[in-house]
């Protein structure tokens, strides 16, 4: 998929993940794609929650030997 | 875009050092989802926002001075709400917490500044301890219940801790 940032938030705790996503999110502009990869497991729902208050959209989600990976079109 | 502006705001009157990271990690995500967030400090959730070493050049009475002395000064002299056993407690959570490479409190300080979390520090408050403005941190606001209750009104997350 192709994608405009990643957002490697791997190791990072609650909220660091969040915290990273948004920033970067701030820089993008609306119809651009981010690539987050993290390995807090409450990170998909924090991410779903986060996507459905901030108008994101969810494209797709994979997990792999617990790591997270989002593909998040920004609103 | 239809986004609605949320606020979200906590009166921290808490000085425990688990109690003042689960408001700052609150207030941080709730930036991160767009909210305009404030934080309300009073009574002992003021030692949060206190700098260390650092007393005002302003004549202080008897009280206010102790009170300066026994309360922790800053993020890094708070202890923890359970289990504290003389400070003991506070020092194994946070190296815990290190292992576990979650953010330290002055850490989650910088980022709620740095995401525009609003900190104000209440002034009544401040003078029953005997706080001056010259002891707390730069950057906060100032102010008393009308500025929280007036942020607390338009909030849809109201937390007090």
């Amino acid at each position: 998929m192709k994608t405009d940032v990643v957002v490697d938030a791997k190791g990072l705790a609650c909220p660091m993940p969040l915290v990273r996503a948004k920033k970067e999110m701030d820089r993008l502009n609306s119809g651009e794609v981010m690539k987050l990869i993290s390995t807090d497991p409450g990170s998909v729902n924090d991410f779903a929650s986060w996507a459905k208050r901030a108008n994101h959209e969810i494209l797709d989600q994979q997990e792999e030997d617990g790591v997270y990976t989002f593909y998040v079109k920004k609103g | 875009m239809a986004e609605e502006q949320n606020n979200t705001t906590m009166v921290v009157f808490s000085g425990d050092l688990d109690k003042a990271i689960a408001s700052f990690i609150i207030a941080n995500g709730a930036a991160a989802m767009g909210d305009k967030v404030t934080m309300f400090f009073t009574f002992w959730g003021l030692n949060i926002l206190r700098k260390e070493n650092v007393q005002t050049p302003k004549k202080k009475a008897f009280m206010e001075k102790m009170f300066g002395k026994m309360m922790p000064q800053g993020p890094d002299k708070l202890g923890l709400s359970k289990m504290n056993m003389g400070g003991m407690g506070a020092k194994m959570m946070k190296k815990v917490m290190k292992e576990k490479n979650i953010s330290t409190l002055p850490e989650l300080m910088e980022m709620a500044k740095g995401l525009g979390v609003n900190i104000v520090a209440c002034t009544m408050s401040m003078d029953v301890l005997g706080i001056d403005k010259d002891e707390l941190i730069d950057g906060i606001d100032y102010g008393g219940v009308a500025t929280y209750l007036g942020e607390a009104y338009d909030a849809k997350v109201n937390l007090f801790i």
